[in-house]
């Protein structure tokens, strides 16, 4: 008998984790035995809810009552008064979900919940994930089902390609079309891999899946391996996401356990099994040729394409290999048709994407938005624009491989083709948001910097070409550029374009292009006047005193740790810019503002 | 696994518990007055008689939640049902035994017990 009549959600995912969720969970289960009422409230582990920023979150069902910024010692208030007494606690509720008129607001109607539309976060913050049969009710290995015992695999592959589902790990090529292929090759054996070496500086689209959802993530794979004809799947996943590598394992032993891997699922005769491979957090193995070679055991480094993983992958047969948030479209997809999928986005980037929201924003956190949804909607509404009122300056899309969106551009529709066009790219989901303080040379020296210390060094444009180019980018920021830096930048970038061997090296340029097109002043700024606009890269400060404003309090000199102001008690000091370390000791131990940065 | 019925199955039996967390799935909500007049009158055999009456009859649609005192202690125990888009009815002095017809008369069929309404008691 189980007479549960409350739900507490606890947030599992690495952001809450980290600030100790964990200890909220412990708490709840110890008040809720204390009161008596742990046979009818049940305490849930769950993924992400999204908004990172307020965590560690608790939603409490059938309210919906969401809790931000939850400690433990609250933990007693919200069961003695919401669980005994029902009677929601508002001054622990997420701001914003309390209106002016102290009603409580649906979570839906959240403006950071708003405008999104999540697809494949679906599951994500609303089932425990380490439990196979609430993944079961709400629709999981239905669509699997489906296709075993309705659909032939041609019809699968045409469904996919028909949704127009593009892949999500940047690249954007045709899924239906990539299955298609891997279809037609002949072989005795073929595989399914799925590339969970998210690297990208400041995403976590797939971390947040697989800690909050692993099972679609298996289900979906288990359809392409249908639609494919391969029985073999492997999981990549790096080593540095130790939550979400559990929860597979543990998703992967239940499935099993289910009978929905391994031989005979479904009585139909299909076979299908999954393995999870590490990776050791070498950024190139996210790259397909590479990541197939790791999980063979070789050394990581990718080779020339073609042929494509489609005729020869892993191990020499033919593979496909997707992206976390695809495989999560998929299951949905096969349940409603591809007609409802197609129905979302613009005319070319359908469905919905995830975006790791992080940088200068107030709602740090992942969203899922339909294609075509502007970056103005995603910074401002959803995002709740910059913190402390600062100018929005650029996002980041696209990681290493993507570049800077300027403001003149915050109206641009975002899609595969958009970003591309506007010289950045999707890529798998990152977005960097970057106020007026952020200097943006720095910020292309910044990825320069990622980018040649995981050059896995197998080909000399990437190897050699990357790090001449952050050489010159470092030498510009430090106030060393010279006239002609700017076009040898351009020049560098334009052949590692054309000559790198694999997507990492050919698109490593990307962050240095974009901003040399959009913010082209700022490097000038830096090498011409040796001044830095955004006011960020120190080499480039200089304090000055403001003699009228000065008392002479020696406050500064005091404190200099090179010693370099200099002046007489209640004479105006003077700071010899000569041995200055920019260190900015004084501007902070100045009482009467009188020292200034420029 | 070997079948669709199987699935099916799980999912069904699985459904009673997830259903509090499908917000557009519920339209009926029973509130339970928990306070300590409402407990030391014996709400908490009602609540529990609710929960598994609408079990037995597997109603999904329908949460049980609890509440503080109204004030009319003597009362106790009363229990209020919301109906989507109706006003709300109160109950007093509920018993587990009355909770079959309430749930049968008003949950199922629409119509509330008006002889266990607090308008019968004045």
């Amino acid at each position: 008998m189980d007479l549960i009549r409350s739900h507490v959600m606890v947030c599992c995912g690495t952001g809450c984790s980290s600030s100790n969720s964990a200890a909220i969970i412990e708490e709840f289960e110890k008040q809720l035995a204390a009161k008596g009422l742990d046979k009818e409230v049940r305490v849930v582990h769950t993924g992400c809810f999204g908004l990172c920023q307020a965590g560690p979150v608790v939603i409490i069902y059938p309210e919906g009552a969401f809790y931000a910024h939850m400690k433990p010692e609250n933990v007693e208030r919200i069961v003695e008064e919401h669980l005994v007494k029902g009677r929601v606690v508002k001054e622990f509720l997420y701001k914003e979900a309390v209106e002016e008129d102290n009603r409580i607001k649906s979570l839906e109607n959240v403006e950071f919940y708003k405008k999104q539309k999540r697809i494949a976060l679906r599951n994500c913050g609303v089932i425990d994930p380490e439990n196979i049969e609430e993944y079961i009710a709400f629709d999981g290995y239905k669509a699997l089902g489906k296709v075993l015992t309705e659909m032939k695999p041609e019809e699968v592959i045409d469904l996919v390609t028909r949704s127009g589902l593009r892949g999500r790990g940047g690249a954007g090529f045709l899924t239906g079309m990539k299955w298609k292929f891997a279809a037609a090759s002949v072989s005795d054996k073929k595989y399914v891999c799925c590339n969970a070496d998210e690297g990208d500086p400041g995403a976590f689209m797939d971390r947040s899946v697989l800690e909050g959802d692993p099972h679609v993530v298996i289900e979906a794979m288990a359809i392409a391996a249908y639609a494919i004809g391969a029985d073999q799947g492997y999981i990549y996943c790096r080593a540095e996401y130790p939550i979400a590598v559990k929860r597979l394992e543990i998703a992967i032993r239940q499935a099993r356990e289910y009978g929905l891997l391994g031989e005979d699922i479904f009585g139909t005769g299909f076979n299908f099994d999954l393995e999870v491979r590490l990776g050791a957090g070498a950024f190139v193995c996210g790259e397909e040729t590479a990541l197939m070679t790791s999980i063979e055991g070789h050394r990581g480094e990718p080779r020339p394409r073609p042929p494509f993983p489609a005729v020869k992958g892993l191990f020499g047969k033919p593979t496909i290999l997707n992206n976390v948030e695809t495989y999560a479209n998929i299951p949905q997809i096969i349940n409603n048709g591809w007609e409802w999928f197609a129905a979302m986005g613009t005319e070319k980037s359908k469905g919905t994407k995830v975006f790791a929201l992080g940088g200068k924003v107030n709602n740090i956190g992942l969203v899922e938005v339909p294609m075509g949804t502007t970056l103005r909607e995603i910074v401002y509404d959803i995002g709740g624009g910059c913190p402390n009122g600062k100018k929005f300056k650029a996002a980041q899309t696209g990681g290493p491989s993507g570049g800077c969106i300027p403001a003149s551009h915050l109206d641009v529709k975002i899609d595969y083709d958009n970003l591309t066009a506007i010289g950045s790219m999707m890529g798998s989901g990152g977005m960097i948001v970057m106020d007026e303080d952020n200097c943006m040379v720095d910020i292309a020296r910044f990825f320069l910097d990622f980018t040649v210390d995981e050059s896995c060094g197998k080909c000399a444009p990437c190897r050699i070409g990357t790090r001449r180019m952050l050489e010159i980018l470092e030498r510009i920021v430090e106030g060393k550029g010279e006239d002609g830096d700017i076009e040898k930048l351009e020049n560098l970038a334009k052949t590692i374009k054309a000559t790198a061997m694999c997507g990492l090296g050919q698109s490593a340029p990307n962050p240095v292009l974009s901003t040399l097109k959009y913010f082209r002043h700022e490097y000038e700024a830096h090498i011409y006047e040796k001044r830095c606009p955004a006011g960020h890269c120190k080499k480039l400060l200089t304090y000055k005193i403001n003699a009228t404003k000065c008392r002479g309090c020696t406050m500064c000199a005091r404190n200099c740790p090179a010693g370099c102001i200099s002046g007489k008690v209640r004479e105006p000091h003077v700071i010899d810019t000569t041995k200055c370390l920019k260190c900015g000791v004084c501007m902070e131990k100045c009482k009467f503002d009188a020292i200034t940065r420029s | 696994m070997k079948s669709l019925a199987e699935l099916a199955l799980i999912r069904k039996r699985m459904m009673d518990k997830v259903n509090l967390r499908k917000d557009d799935k519920i339209d009926t909500r029973i509130v339970v007055g928990m306070a300590t007049c409402g407990i030391a009158a014996g709400a908490r055999p009602v609540m529990l008689e609710f929960v598994e009456e609408l079990k037995r009859r597997g109603i999904d649609n329908v949460t049980v939640a609890q509440t503080g005192c109204v004030g009319m202690c003597h009362l106790e125990p009363i229990v209020d049902v919301y109906v989507k888009d109706e006003p709300k009815v109160t109950y007093v002095h509920m018993t587990p035994e009355k909770v079959a017809r309430v749930v049968n008369d008003h949950i199922v069929n629409g119509r509330p017990v008006e002889e266990y309404t607090i308008g019968a008691q004045e």
